[in-house]
Formats: C-alpha cells, sequence, structure tokens
C-alpha cells in the first residue's frame, strides 16, 4: 500500500521533482516496498548515488542515510562506506550514464571483486537531467541531443558486462513489469556479493519525446511488448533480438 | 489519493482496466492538473494504479465491495 | 574538542625508518583504520605497508581502480565513522582533486599524502619536486580554505601525519601532506614516543551536521541521523539548496572561515638565526635541509644569514613571514619548482627585494647552489 510507504520518506520534499511520468518515480516505490517487505532495519541502511535523475530516487526523498556523492562515483564511495562497517546494508542507486559511462570502471571492478553492495541502475537509456543527451545504454539509431540523425553506436548490455566480472545476481527488469522487479529488488538486497540490476525506466521528456513515445503510457506499453525472457532469447538469433529488451535473470 | 503529490501525468487514467480515473477540474499548488476518481465502483482492485503511478499517490484498499482511498 | 591520549602503536624507542613507512606508522598511530589507495611511484610504500598493517591492527585496506577511486572510497569510509586516508604523487594528486573537492564541500576528514616529483604530467617518477603546491592550493573547483604541511625528516613525516589526522578532524577538513620523494625515500633515525595526543571529530546529536557554528559536529552513517550528505550546495542540515544565494554565501564563507580564523592554531612554522639576520632563507621539505645547512656555513663566516622553514604551507604563514623578514633586507625563496612559494612571499612582502632559487632538474637543491646564489650579494 503506498500509504504504508510514507514513513521511509521525507514527506516536505514531495511531490518529487522528477518530472510527470518519469518511470524514477516507479522504480522509488518498487525499492521501498521491497524494504517494507523484508522489514530491513531502515536506520542501518545507507543509499549512495552519483549525479543524474536516478541518483535523485535516494536523495533527498528517502529518510535514511543517504550520500550524494560526485557522477560516476557512487560505487567507490559506497565500497569505502561497506568496507569501514561491513554491518551496514549499502545500496546504490544511480542511472545508466553515472554508471556505465564516467563510472563504468568503478561498476566493473566492485562487480570483480564482488563487494556486498546491492547496485540499482536507473536506466533511461539518456542523460535527462542534463537535457537529453546519449548514453552507453542508447538503443542505436535512436534520436537524442548529441545524436540528432540517429545513435550510430551501439549500446551496451549491462547484464551481460556485470555478469562477465563475476557479479552473484544479475538480472534485468522493466518498470512496467513491476512485480517481478519487486522480486528482484528483494533477492538483490538479499544476495551476499554483489547484486546488479538493470532497471529499465522511461524518460518520456527527454528519450520518449525525440522517438515517439510521448507519454508514460506509450513508455510503458513500449516496454511490454519488447520484452523477451532471457531464457527465450537464449534460443533466439541476433537479427531477431534487435529492438528487444532481454528481462531476467542473467546467468 | 494522495492529491498533493499527483503531477497528472495520466498513467493512472490510461493503465486502468475499467475507467476509474478522470481528469480533475482541480489545479495542485505545483501547478499540475491533477487526476482523481471518477467511478470507484469500477475498481476491481488489479492495483496497476497503485503499482505504476510514479508519484505514491495511489492506495488501494479493499472493503466489503471493492472500494477505494 | 575530544581529545585523548593513545599509547603508541609501536613500542616507543628509536627505530631506522624510511620516511614512507614512518608516514604510514603515524597515521596508525594517530589511529587511522582505512586506507584505499593506487600504486605511483614514489609513495607506493605507504600503501604497501598499509596493506602489511591494518589487519593486524583490525583495519580495512583495499587496493582501488584508480586514484578517484580511492579519495572516493576514503571519503565514504569517513562517513561511515572511519578514519581514512590515502598517499600519492602529482599525477595521481590531480584525478583526487575532484574528490578533494567533494571532501571540502561536505566538510569530510580525510589525510592525502602528496609525495611530490618532476612533473607536469608523468614526468620523473623516481626525482623529487615540490611542484603541487598551487595544485594543493587551488586545484579543486570553487573557493575553499584547506591545510597542507611539508616534512623535512623522517621524523617530520611521522609527527606531522599524526598532526594531519587531527587538524582533519577538528576542523573537518581534508589536510594534505607536500612530502617529496626525498624524504620519503630516506632512512633516518626517529624516536616513537609512548603517547600520541588524538583528536576525534565533535559528535552532536541535536545539533546540524552542516552549519549552525564554525566546525559542525559530525555524525556516522548507522547511527539513526538520515544523514543527508550532498556535494550540492546544502543548508545546515544537509537539504540541497541549489537556487538559493543566501545558503550558497553563508555555507561557502563559513568553510573558508573555519580555517582563516583559526591560523593560529594551525601555522606551524620555524626559525633558525633569523633574529639578526639580514639576509633571510625561506625553505620548507627537503630543501630547508641544505639551506640550514648553508646557513650554518655562512654564520661559521659571520655572515648575517637566517632560515624561515615552514611547516604549515597553506594556510600560508603571512603574519609570521612579515614578522620573522623584518629585520632582513633581502629574502631569498629555495624551492623545487618554478616560483610557486616565492610568488607568494612576494605579495606577502611587497616592500622587500625577494628572490627565488627555483630547480626542476629532480635534484635536491644543493647547500652549495645556496651559497653560490647568496655568496656575491
Amino acid at each position: 500500500m503506498s500509504r504504508t510507504l510514507y514513513k521511509y520518506l521525507r514527506e516536505e520534499v514531495f511531490p518529487s521533482p522528477f518530472c510527470p511520468g518519469c518511470g524514477h518515480g516507479i522504480i522509488m516505490g518498487a525499492i521501498l516496498r521491497a524494504i517494507d517487505e523484508l522489514q530491513l532495519d531502515y536506520q542501518k541502511m545507507v543509499f549512495v548515488s552519483g549525479i543524474g535523475c536516478a541518483a535523485w530516487i535516494p536523495s533527498p526523498h528517502f529518510k535514511a542515510d543517504t550520500l550524494h556523492t560526485l557522477h560516476g562515483r557512487a560505487i567507490a564511495y559506497a565500497t569505502g562506506v561497506k568496507l569501514a562497517r561491513p554491518e551496514l546494508k549499502v545500496v546504490v542507486i544511480s542511472g545508466d550514464g553515472d554508471l556505465a559511462a564516467i563510472g563504468g570502471n568503478h561498476l566493473i571492478h566492485a562487480a570483480r571483486r564482488n563487494i556486498p553492495l546491492t547496485v540499482l541502475c536507473g536506466n533511461n537509456s539518456i542523460y535527462g537531467m542534463t537535457g537529453g543527451q546519449v548514453s552507453p545504454t542508447t538503443p542505436k539509431d535512436a534520436f537524442t541531443e548529441t545524436t540528432p540523425s540517429g545513435n550510430q553506436e551501439n549500446p551496451f548490455d549491462l547484464c551481460s558486462l556485470v555478469k562477465a566480472c563475476g557479479a552473484e545476481f544479475v538480472c534485468r527488469w522493466t518498470v512496467f513489469h513491476i512485480k517481478p522487479l519487486i522480486k528482484a529488488i528483494i533477492r538483490g538486497l538479499t544476495t551476499e556479493g554483489f547484486s546488479f540490476i538493470d532497471i529499465v525506466s522511461p524518460c518520456p521528456t527527454q528519450f520518449g519525446r525525440r522517438n515517439r513515445l510521448p507519454s508514460l503510457y506509450h513508455n510503458l506499453m513500449d516496454l511490454k511488448e519488447r520484452g523477451v525472457s532471457y531464457e527465450k532469447a537464449k534460443g533466439l538469433k541476433k537479427e531477431e533480438l534487435k529492438g528487444k529488451i532481454i528481462i531476467g535473470e542473467y546467468d | 489519493m494522495r492529491e498533493e503529490w499527483c503531477k497528472g501525468c495520466n498513467l493512472c487514467l490510461e493503465i486502468c482496466p475499467r475507467g476509474v480515473f478522470i481528469t480533475s477540474s482541480e489545479i495542485s499548488k505545483k501547478g499540475f492538473k491533477t487526476i482523481k476518481v471518477g467511478n470507484e465502483d469500477a475498481c476491481i482492485g488489479c492495483s496497476l494504479c497503485e503499482y505504476l503511478c510514479p508519484d505514491l499517490v495511489i492506495t488501494v484498499e479493499e472493503e466489503q465491495i471493492a472500494g477505494k482511498d | 574538542m575530544p581529545e585523548r591520549i593513545e599509547k603508541s602503536l609501536l613500542p616507543p624507542k628509536r627505530y631506522f625508518m624510511q620516511g614512507n613507512i614512518a608516514c604510514a606508522e603515524g597515521a596508525l598511530a594517530a589511529g587511522c583504520r582505512f586506507y584505499a589507495g593506487y600504486p605511483i611511484t614514489p609513495s607506493s610504500e605507504i600503501m604497501e605497508h598499509m596493506a602489511r598493517r591494518l589487519p593486524e591492527v583490525n583495519g580495512v585496506f583495499i587496493q582501488m581502480e584508480d586514484e578517484i577511486a580511492s579519495i572516493s572510497a576514503c571519503i565514504g569510509a569517513s562517513w561511515a565513522g572511519v578514519k581514512s586516508m590515502t598517499a600519492t604523487s602529482g599525477p595521481g594528486f590531480s584525478l583526487m582533486l575532484e574528490g578533494i573537492g567533494y571532501a571540502l564541500m561536505t566538510e569530510t576528514p580525510c589525510v592525502v599524502v602528496d609525495v611530490q616529483r618532476q612533473g607536469p604530467a608523468t614526468g620523473q617518477a623516481t626525482r623529487p619536486g615540490q611542484g603541487d603546491i598551487m595544485q594543493a592550493r587551488w586545484g579543486a573547483s570553487g573557493d575553499y580554505r584547506n591545510i597542507a604541511l611539508s616534512p623535512w625528516s623522517v621524523q617530520e613525516f611521522y609527527d606531522l601525519t599524526i598532526n594531519a589526522f587531527n587538524l582533519s578532524e577538528m576542523f573537518r577538513v581534508p589536510v594534505i601532506l607536500l612530502a617529496d620523494e626525498v624524504v620519503a625515500h630516506l632512512k633516518e633515525s626517529i624516536t616513537i614516543k609512548p603517547e600520541v595526543l588524538i583528536y576525534d571529530r565533535y559528535k552532536d546529536k541535536n545539533k546540524p551536521p552542516f552549519g549552525g557554528e564554525l566546525v559542525p559536529p559530525m555524525p556516522a552513517f548507522g547511527e539513526g541521523e538520515a544523514l543527508l550528505v550532498t556535494g550540492s550546495t546544502h543548508n545546515e542540515w544537509g537539504v540541497r539548496k541549489v537556487l538559493d544565494p543566501e545558503v550558497q554565501e553563508r555555507l561557502n564563507i563559513r568553510i573558508c572561515e573555519k580555517i582563516e580564523m583559526n591560523k593560529k592554531e594551525i601555522i606551524k612554522i620555524e626559525t633558525y638565526f633569523a633574529d639578526d639576520c639580514d639576509f633571510l632563507l625561506i625553505a620548507f621539505g627537503i630543501t630547508a635541509r641544505s639551506a640550514y645547512y648553508a646557513v650554518k656555513l655562512l654564520r661559521e663566516e659571520d655572515k648575517k644569514v637566517g632560515l624561515l622553514r615552514l611547516i604549515t604551507i597553506w594556510p600560508f604563514p603571512e603574519e609570521e613571514i612579515k614578522e620573522i623578514a623584518k629585520p632582513a633586507k633581502r629574502v631569498l625563496v629555495c624551492e623545487m619548482n618554478r616560483g610557486q612559494i616565492t610568488n607568494e612571499v612576494q605579495r606577502v612582502l611587497c616592500d622587500k627585494e625577494v628572490c627565488g632559487l627555483f630547480k626542476t632538474k629532480g635534484e635536491a637543491i644543493y647547500p652549495q647552489e645556496i651559497l653560490r646564489r647568496i655568496k656575491p650579494l
């Protein structure tokens, strides 16, 4: 129940600064529902984030210890916190540009070290906060401020990347697949080692507007259509997977 | 519904399988044209609105007959 | 200010120790229990020693993937309540400036050792320099004041590291130890005293952690404080206020004033034969050792030369320099860079003749070079 989640929030900063229809708001709800179901000790949790819209999910909204760091560095700061006080539950919430572009190096090393962190990537395939520039997860041919004739680069599959580094639990869900997403967050929070959840979250304002997906509803329906399970995807050819979003756990 | 937090993104209105929501004529303190419950009785309790609202506005409650807060 | 006396970690006696090792031992004695670093010549011995020693004292050591990650992890650990340190050299320090800026803005205590070498960029990795003076002061973006210390001996490298931790906790500011490759690699006798004076960050649950007084209290994560730590401009409770001019000015002025107004407590200098000198030498770090020797030789010839040694580089000892330079007619600043301290001294002693002896050759300045420069005058 949304109402029962309000105790985790600093209510005075709401309504949140997210755009109307921002997928990250859905992520915020999913995280709190997962924490609530697990009945985790909220006072022993530390939320570390970088710079960007997804990094604003915990800070200032969560009424908990939050560490809002520099662009790309959330995982490095989180490593320091976790190693200094291992009894604290450290969760990193940041965006695709923050974690995979400028922060890419910290991401792969923390995964390699299997540091007990839960990393939630609010992946909207764009740099939203700075006005809609291309990101390492922007699909090929998509339109952004810095790819005005269509993106010529191939995007990361962040889950493959992080899994290859040795992370313990890696999966992808979209904010449309809300129930499995909450279950995945619960699994991530209870994983002993490094867990990574790539959460596909639409940005109607910067991405959607430029790519014929003007409202949150259109974006969610698009995600629903493009989702294909990891197991099914294993049997599909590269051309068949074009434009699809692989959801589920990577192994 | 915590209307003060609504930003009128229309998701609940568009995703509800039973057309429970309508656009309100109210403008919130932040300047958004908000959404409100139009037809409470039509609700089947699927809770898609509650889970997918980006602003945690909606809480779905079950009563003896399907009701909403 | 909560202070306590602790027993020194190592048995108190005389040791024959390398500078870098002495620095690491000083850190441990001061209560450092977290080190995150990256290898770089000529500072790697500090990291290697911490890797061996920290597990022995229930501390944590990690070699990170780069310098940016290193300073980031140190700041994270500091907010988790653990005293932390990292060590690097010039090029690594450039990378760390981003994190040092964050530590300045969030007022996070931590110690950063810069064992200076020849630059810019890769330069001469195994050769000493003193060229990061200005980088240490102004390298991070924006306006702030910070503290930088310069040891001239292995003993001082040990003592000043302890001092650095204490100043860092006292003023909630990252403190930089500007050493050079010579002091870092020298092996000298040092005395480890039985007791260490330690300062800890002050705590008070009822007061705001980011304002309200010159140096606010500092809680840690996990204490139930719901801390809001952010690099954005914030009010005294950590709430982001990126559009409020008053909040930004108040915060920015306070982080400068907390150092400015405590300069007397922070600044340390030493003088040798300076009371009646008419020619004053100013030097720091390994250069001061040569300058001291030069002064002693000149005094044997009844030349009225004195030496002012800067131990605190930042905040710059302006009043002290003005006072001590009063009798002198001429001032010569000796430094292994091309005028970073000389410019400052010229600014402070604007009515005196101030020259510089610069050397960026990757060698320490020899006493003979100083003598050769002074003799004709």
